[in-house]
């Protein structure tokens, strides 16, 4: 585009534009900044009227988020040994103890266990699937693409009561197997049709003059086309990973305990009257910030994989 | 399929020596690389939708699983489309959908459009309008009960800030008539970035030469917008329509979180009911009969929709 184009607009109009974007930018971030600070406020800071803006910094919500507490009697508290860790001693000034872990370290550890194999089997199988249907004729292809696509329609509670049923007789509820199997057949029609749009973009060329100088057809995949989908394959596995990441219905509904994943367990956190905010808060934030990392990474590629490919940059 | 001749001359590579020897053939490669995704998408989607199917016909209850099956023919449909209660869940979705998609593509257009001036540091600004859609939708439900609350929470405080309101005279969630907008709003916050997004792609597709020729024939700003911006835009809004549709319609995560249904039942979407149906009251077969009635709904709009779309795309 030449930069003296008549459709140019005046850098009036820009700065009223830029302005106007930064406003709801600054109006849409608040709520995510006020899950980031109220995970470093105190719980009394946290529900303080008016909202508080500047406060004493506490990891009080991390601590509570990681531990389970009793509370003991005065005499109780001054028989013991003086506290040994930095956390010991917030949880004491609530007149409690530590009794042990909570669970969140676990459902996080599910989280990152079935998050990273859904994505690793999704991408994986629609990596091999993409590749045949952008260059072999494989019989019915467009009915079978319309096919991926369309599982993505039901919605998840509709088919979760025979997945209910059949996961119980096969042994799969509440298993990470289980998780990772449901998780990866979301996805793989994300996975199909955004790796087939990558893969088309790589010319035949390549292979052909690699199967020319004697190659197979399954060497020419994995060490030319490969390669040169190493790009997409990567950010199709980030869509992957932040919808196994995010979902909730199945795991609500599908796991209880073993298996659970953290968006589930992050608002079961209760305190003492009522929720816990700050340690929900802390729990959100450990939660949200890989995606928020993830998603800055992806900017280029963000369009395309929400859409699955339907809109061409 | 019998290979015709055509179809070695129609071979983008021609049948190498090569692959012949050492290799499987390109045909059994292709269906070794497509069979376990079909494989896995039968097992894990097309045999359990057929299993719903079948479980609609009878009065099975999952929390009974030793109990005797009938097959009542089509009884549960016949209950279902007769239910009061079921259209006034219909209702309340119908108010989501309208209000979602009308703010969503309303706000995302012009942010879209005003983005599209190419203002320095838009690419940054872009990028952080379009974080909370890429959260967890529950965990971000669950939150906004808090920003929601009616002393402590951050939305009261801000509406009493700007207008001088009680903070504590209302209650989002709490409030019979608020709470449908609750949601709406929650939803609004984190889907409008999907819609921006789709209209940014929209409105960078159209080339300049189009509004170079507008401007020779002197056509008004206001006329260039209508007779050709929203024209050229209009295949990819309806396609961020029917993504959200598609998307708001299975609803499920945010508003379990946000609101649970409540207050009564006027934030209880079809999804929240039918989990109710299925997994609180145990009426497999019933609730089986109500997932098909969904998705009978949602993929005949959808292909409906979708004829229309191709249409515009046509013109």
């Amino acid at each position: 585009m030449s930069s003296y184009s008549i459709t140019e607009p005046s850098s009036r109009q820009k700065w009223v534009a830029g302005s106007l974007v930064i406003a709801y930018a600054v109006i849409t971030l608040l709520p995510l900044v006020w899950i980031l600070t109220t995970g470093f406020k105190s719980p009394v800071d946290a529900i303080a009227y008016p909202p508080k803006v500047m406060f004493e910094p506490s990891l009080e919500g991390y601590v509570n988020l990681f531990t389970t507490r009793t509370r003991v009697s005065q005499e109780q508290l001054e028989a013991l040994p003086p506290p040994a860790t930095w956390y010991e001693e917030i949880v004491r000034n609530r007149d409690m103890v530590i009794a042990g872990p909570s669970r969140y370290g676990e459902r996080f550890l599910n989280s990152v266990i079935i998050g990273f194999g859904s994505t690793f089997l999704s991408v994986f199988l629609g990596t091999l699937a993409a590749y045949a249907f952008s260059r072999f004729k494989v019989p019915l292809k467009d009915d079978l693409l319309f096919f991926i696509l369309s599982t993505r329609m039901m919605p998840p509670i509709a088919v979760a009561i025979p997945i209910f049923l059949m996961f119980r007789t096969l042994g799969l509820s509440d298993t990470h197997l289980g998780m990772i199997l449901l998780y990866t057949a979301v996805n793989i029609s994300l996975a199909v049709w955004l790796l087939k749009g990558f893969i088309d973009e790589i010319p035949r060329e390549y292979e052909e003059a690699a199967l020319i100088d004697g190659y197979t057809r399954f060497q020419a995949f994995y060490k030319v086309v490969l390669p040169q989908a190493a790009t997409g394959i990567a950010s199709t596995a980030i869509f992957c990973l932040i919808f196994s990441w995010n979902e909730y219905a199945f795991a609500v509904l599908l796991t209880s305990g073993t298996a659970q994943t953290a968006p589930p367990f992050i608002p079961t956190i209760i305190g003492v009257g009522g929720q816990d905010w700050p340690a929900v808060a802390a729990g959100a934030t450990l939660f949200l910030v890989p995606v928020m990392v993830f998603t800055i990474l992806l900017r280029k590629h963000l369009l395309r994989g929400i859409t699955f490919g339907a809109v061409r940059k | 399929m019998a290979v015709t001749p055509i179809d070695h001359v129609a071979k983008a590579t021609p049948p190498s020596v090569a692959s012949k020897i050492r290799g499987l053939s390109d045909r059994t490669i292709a269906w070794l690389f497509v069979a376990p995704t079909i494989f896995l998408l039968l097992a894990v989607n097309i045999f359990p939708l057929i299993w719903t199917i079948n479980l609609s016909f009878t009065n099975f209850r999952a929390n009974r699983p030793n109990r005797e099956v009938d097959y009542i023919g089509l009884r549960n449909y016949e209950r279902i489309l007769t239910d009061g209660d079921i259209w006034l869940t219909m209702q309340a979705t119908a108010h989501f959908l309208f209000w979602t998609i009308f703010l969503q593509v309303l706000i995302g257009f012009t942010l879209a459009w005003l983005i599209n001036r190419k203002f320095k540091g838009n690419d940054l600004w872009t990028t952080l309008i379009v974080l909370p859609m890429m959260l967890s939708p529950a965990v971000v439900g669950n939150f906004w009960t808090f920003l929601y609350q009616p002393q402590i929470g951050l939305f009261n405080y801000g509406i009493s800030f700007l207008t001088g309101v009680d903070p504590s005279s209302f209650q989002m969630i709490g409030d019979v008539a608020l709470a449908p907008w609750a949601i709406v709003i929650v939803d609004t916050w984190m889907w409008t970035p999907f819609v921006m997004l789709i209209c940014l792609a929209g409105l960078r597709s159209i080339p300049d030469y189009i509004y170079e020729a507008a401007e020779i024939d002197r056509a008004s700003k206001w006329r260039q917008f209508w007779t050709i911006t929203i024209p050229m835009v209009l295949p990819f809004l309806m396609l961020a329509v029917l993504f959200r549709g598609i998307e708001n319609f299975k609803m499920f995560d945010l508003v379990v979180q946000l609101t649970g249904g409540g207050p009564g039942s006027v934030t209880e979407l079809t999804s929240i009911n039918l989990k109710r149906e299925a997994f609180e009251k145990w009426r497999t077969g019933y609730a089986s009969a109500y997932a098909i009635i969904l998705f009978v709904t949602v993929f005949g709009l959808a292909s409906i929709y979708v004829k229309a779309l191709n249409k515009v795309k046509e013109r």
